[in-house]
């Protein structure tokens, strides 16, 4: 299972504020990621726009999700391989355990999957005696340091070269250097001989194509397709959104996700997996097993106002430009997805009530829907989710979040609803800021609610008389 | 003088604008108001302010108050429904009205077509006036190194970006430096800014040392929330650099 603490947003984002290593690792990485995705996107033949076609076809894919996926059953049979759709992680992981144990594999490489943080697959895996080791480079540092990753397509950037160094020192038992080249070749090593040792390989999906029924993975690194090719057996988790009907549509989404990912044209190794080793074939798995997870997506599917989010292609370009990821990181989100992507999924995951402080600490700024590849509009269904704190929706078992600010509102609603009304209620507040501290005309302390605006901000106090009190003797 | 008079002669087809003025210029702001009316009163366009008008119900929609923010609309609508043109001097009430209205009555057909008509009339202000009006010169001078702040809903809402820049570099005197980032959220977000504090002193901490780097004496903008935001921390600091909303420095002369 995995660990949910986004109860703790808070508590995590001020532990996060204070680190300054973090603060540094994160402000550089957001500048570096986001110019390179503008660049890369400004540098598309059919321009940025291309966005918005993209956005159509997942969309489109979307919303035929039961036939394509149906048709991309048929197709992954047909090469041979194996399918399964699981409804809850739980019985993925179950399925993924039965296949272990029939094969008798005591040894598992993973290329990096989000789908499998999703469900805790590496701990039940553990709990089952089988060694499981990340192939990622990132993902390989956090997994040897008992953490959990912090960015999807850059796991370890909350971690320094010198904290590397001294973690592989420990761990693999290397002289201390923080040298990248080195640190690199240390892993490399030690990974190879997992590769070369592993029974069963893991995957994610990163787009599966119902026509033709492959899957498909990119990466940087060629580890997924050691992963996937050197066991005897390769397991692959998909969300079961990640499917598109035509390899055409590939030729756009992978473009896009490129740039948006890491500002490049194309991602390094693009592996199209099409079913297990034929008889003509030297290398491959004997055996491929796709594994489809729901595990909550029928939910969002059936909810026109948050199906758009299932078009999202996992490619953190929305982490690299949002203001509230750059200062607080992503273990500050309690959940494997962080930012703005994660504080609309994670709520519809695991629950609106447990994840509030997801949707609510985000200023709305609009930057991750303008750096989306798909254009999904995050900001939209943040303002959503907020609806359904402020009253309580049973259709997604929300509870009412804050009833005393919902009197609020009410009463704020009065009072906008008569101009008289409202200049009283100005007056009073007129009366009643005159005992509160100030210098220089602007006011230094404010009371309970607004006293988190005057920790480090001055307030300017309400006028004397309003613009509108003032142009009542202007005739209209 | 010459130029404030080629302004004035010029006819435009506008006979009369309504002015929507957001409830944080009206109750702690109203220079910026008095801004608005001098700069119609410079293109000889009469101005019409309906005293009755309170706020645009932003905050509650934000926070997710959908009934509330409703008679908000409602009430926007009465006031304003035999208007030519609403002009607004704020980004994020202009993005409200145009865009989240009719979101709120998307199921609600005949205040749909209400809200529709009056929200496609509603303007913020420095796109009114190069978009609409087209006018880029204002006659106005200030002596003093101008950068400014593109507030969210202003920039990616309504996709103003130009049309700020090009009226600020026809101000006699000025000199328009670009802040690093001028285009990433001040931390302001509303309620944002009180229920996650040190979240939003953390971003309006960039926001700031970007502008102190730029060596500007004045940061301008479209939105008096960012403003006033961005003000709280210079003035706490006891920077000598001023906001100023982006009518006050139209107004000049």
């Amino acid at each position: 299972m995995v660990e949910i603490k986004t109860e703790k947003y808070k508590e995590e984002a001020g532990r996060a504020l204070k680190d300054q290593v973090l603060q540094y690792a994160l402000a550089d990485f957001q500048e570096r990621l986001s110019t390179a995705a503008d660049i890369a996107y400004r540098n598309l033949p059919e321009g940025p726009d291309l966005r918005f076609k993209a956005h159509d076809m997942r969309m489109q894919a979307i919303k035929n999700l039961d036939i394509l996926l149906e048709i991309f059953a048929e197709k992954v049979r047909q090469n041979g391989g194996h399918i399964f759709f699981a409804e809850d992680g739980q019985t993925a992981v179950s399925y993924c355990l039965k296949v272990a144990r029939k094969h008798n594999v005591k040894q598992v490489v993973k290329g990096k999957s989000m789908v499998t943080e999703e469900i805790g697959l590496n701990t039940s895996l553990m709990a089952a005696g089988i060694e499981v080791t990340e192939t990622d480079l990132g993902e390989y540092i956090v997994q040897l340091a008992g953490e959990h990753p912090s960015h999807i397509i850059a796991p370890a950037i909350h971690k320094t070269r010198k904290e590397i160094g001294q973690l592989f020192s420990e761990k693999l038992g290397i002289p201390y250097t923080n040298d990248p080249p080195s640190l690199t070749r240390a892993a490399r090593k030690a990974l190879r001989e997992k590769f070369l040792a592993a029974d069963m390989g893991i995957s994610g999906c990163n787009l599966a194509c119902a026509e033709t029924g492959h899957i498909t993975t990119v990466s940087n690194e060629g580890n997924i397709r050691m992963a996937t090719t050197l066991s005897k057996v390769h397991v692959v988790f998909m969300g079961m959104e990640r499917i598109v009907a035509g390899l055409e549509d590939y030729d756009v989404l992978f473009r896009l996700l490129s740039r948006a990912a890491a500002g490049q044209n194309m991602a390094t190794y693009v592996s199209y997996i099409g079913g297990p080793r034929s008889d003509d074939q030297v290398d491959g798995p004997e055996e491929i097993h796709i594994i489809v997870l729901d595990n909550g997506r029928t939910r969002i599917l059936a909810d026109e106002e948050f199906r758009e989010m299932l078009c999202c292609l996992r490619c953190a370009a929305c982490l690299n430009v949002c203001p509230v990821y750059g200062k607080i990181g992503g273990h500050s989100y309690g959940f494997p997805y962080s930012g703005p992507l994660g504080a609309v999924l994670t709520p519809l995951l695991i629950g609106v009530n447990r994840a509030k402080d997801l949707c609510l600490g985000e200023t709305l700024c609009g930057a991750c829907k303008q750096a989306c590849p798909v254009d999904i509009d995050i900001p939209r269904m943040l303002l959503g989710l907020r609806a359904k704190l402020a009253e309580g929706d049973p259709g997604w078992n929300v509870t009412q979040n804050n009833r005393s600010e919902k009197a609020m509102y009410k009463v704020w609603s009065w009072l906008i609803g008569s101009r008289r009304l409202y200049d009283l209620s100005l007056r009073l507040i007129g009366i009643l800021q005159k005992f509160l501290p100030k210098k220089d005309g602007m006011i230094r302390w404010l009371p309970f609610p607004f006293n988190g605006w005057t920790m480090s901000r001055d307030m300017k106090p309400i006028a004397e008389k309003s613009f509108i009190q003032g142009r009542r003797k202007v005739k209209n | 003088m010459i130029r404030q008079s080629s302004i004035i002669n010029r006819q435009y087809s506008i006979k009369k604008v309504s002015l929507f003025i957001q409830c944080l210029v009206d109750i702690m702001f109203p220079e910026v108001g008095k801004a608005m009316v001098q700069i119609f009163d410079k293109l000889g366009i009469p101005v019409s302010c309906p005293v009755d008008q309170t706020c645009c119900g932003q905050s509650a929609f934000n926070s997710g108050y959908r009934d509330e923010a409703k008679v908000a609309a409602r009430r926007y609508v009465e006031i304003f429904k035999d208007a030519d043109y609403i002009v607004c001097p704020s980004g994020s009430c202009t993005m409200m009205v145009r865009r989240h209205y009719p979101e709120l009555f998307h199921n609600d057909q005949k205040w749909l077509k209400h809200i529709s008509h009056v929200s496609s009339k509603t303007f913020e202000l420095t796109e009114f006036l190069v978009d609409v009006m087209e006018v880029e010169d204002l006659g106005a001078c200030f002596n003093g190194k101008i950068t400014y702040h593109d507030s969210c809903h202003t920039l990616r809402g309504l996709e103003i970006s130009e049309q700020p820049r090009k009226l600020i570099n026809k101000v006699k005197g000025v000199e328009l430096i670009e802040m690093k980032d001028s285009d990433r959220c001040c931390g302001f977000g509303g309620a944002f800014s009180v229920k996650y504090p040190e979240i939003s002193t953390a971003i309006l901490k960039d926001k700031v040392t970007n502008i102190v780097n730029s060596g500007a004496d004045v940061v301008v903008g479209c939105d008096i929330g960012c403003l006033m935001n961005i003000q709280g921390m210079l003035c706490r600091m006891g920077s000598p650099i001023k906001t100023m909303h982006i009518a006050q420095l139209l107004a000049g002369v």
